[in-house]
């Protein structure tokens, strides 16, 4: 394990995921508990978010049966690295799946944040990117600066999927930024907003 | 329990998903869900997805529910543990969440290693905030799993069927 690399890794990440929803048009986000959470509300709140706060390691699975039943529209899922290493199995899920529609965004500090910023797996020779590959998915790559993070922006949001991009970003210590955490309240206004009115499906 | 009963069974589960409108089928096989296995699979109106862990399929049909489809979460018991923590998506945002659960660990069971989760089954399930509903006659079965098809969706709430080692028969090295 190597505690002192993501220190030094260029990218952060809230401009990263300021870059990945910037131009999101009508795309569904999920976000895994944590430090993505915030970062995605941090960015810009909105009824298409489904930020969890708990629910560890589901972040990819909910992605999943969102994509599945909304083939027409773009699910992202932004994640860290912690919670995608306890949902490992659900990108084996995803790729017999194939979901057409379907990203994957992990932020890799290689950090427990919300924890004391102890070490991941990935801070050993832990790949998810190879991982995902493994499995399946047709596009996994690692991504570590700013220009290859620019060249695969339309690829993040129009290309085909499953897609699976592992994001090294630096460990930093950022302001909380809390979307709501009433899980009612999150549910019914994603709803509202993706199925309007009639949501009595 | 007679081979052809147990078809029977479920032919009437199935009939229930599809009135239901199940779209989503998520699960980790049990021998006992084998005959509804299949004919989800080969049902065009519905995307069976097999799992690595239960637990995916608490989260998948979270997902589901906010996209607008309805789903059904096939596993046995011993599958229960390992959906506890993800259970809170459904307890702290009330989604839906219909699980049929076939049983291991009670009656007649060979394997001793399957009595630990099949004996707590139903008071983990409780307390984890999902309504069970423990089936132990086959004949009861049907209305069963169309009461807590109805509990789940006109709730929407989350309930789980128990389908007893009773009706399904246990499993033994020769099967």
């Amino acid at each position: 394990m190597d505690s002192n690399r993501s220190k030094q890794y260029p990218l952060h990440r809230r401009e990263v995921v300021t870059a990945l929803l910037d131009h999101r048009d009508d795309m569904l986000v999920v976000a895994g508990l944590g430090a993505s959470a915030w970062d995605i509300t941090a960015a810009r709140d909105s009824p298409l978010n489904f930020p969890l706060w708990g629910a560890m390691g589901g972040a990819v699975s909910l992605g999943l049966g969102l994509a599945l039943a909304q083939p027409s529209r773009r699910v992202l899922v932004v994640t860290g690295d912690g919670e995608m290493l306890m949902g490992m199995g659900s990108l084996a899920t995803v790729a017999i799946q194939s979901p057409p529609n379907l990203a994957i965004v992990v932020l890799d500090n290689e950090r427990y944040g919300e924890t004391g910023m102890q070490t991941t797996h990935t801070a050993g020779d832990v790949d998810l990117a190879a991982v995902a590959s493994a499995t399946g998915f047709s596009a996994s790559v690692t991504i570590k600066d700013n220009l290859t993070l620019e060249s695969v922006l339309p690829q993040i949001r129009n290309g085909e999927g499953p897609i699976f991009f592992n994001i090294k970003i630096c460990v930093e210590d950022l302001p909380l930024v809390l979307p709501p955490k009433d899980g009612i309240h999150l549910k019914n206004r994603f709803r509202l907003a993706l199925l309007g009115t009639d949501t009595a499906v | 329990m007679t081979q052809p009963d147990f078809v029977t069974w479920s032919d009437s589960i199935f009939q229930i998903l599809l009135n239901h409108r199940i779209r989503q089928v998520a699960y980790v096989p049990d021998a006992g869900h084998l005959h509804l296995i299949n004919q989800c699979l080969q049902c065009s109106d519905m995307v069976s997805v097999p799992l690595t862990t239960e637990e995916e399929g608490v989260a998948l049909l979270a997902g589901a529910w906010l996209g607008g489809e309805r789903g059904v979460l096939l596993m046995q018991s011993s599958g229960v543990g390992n959906c506890l923590n993800m259970l809170s998506l459904s307890s702290v945002c009330q989604m839906p969440l219909l699980m049929l659960v076939t049983m291991r660990g009670e009656q007649g069971e060979f394997n001793p290693w399957q009595v630990p989760m099949g004996e707590n089954t139903e008071q983990l399930l409780t307390a984890a905030g999902v309504t069970v509903y423990p089936v132990s006659r086959g004949d009861q079965l049907a209305a069963a799993v169309a009461t807590a098809a109805a509990m789940v969706y006109e709730g929407p709430s989350a309930a789980a069927v128990l389908i007893s080692q009773r009706i399904l028969g246990a499993k033994t090295f020769e099967q």
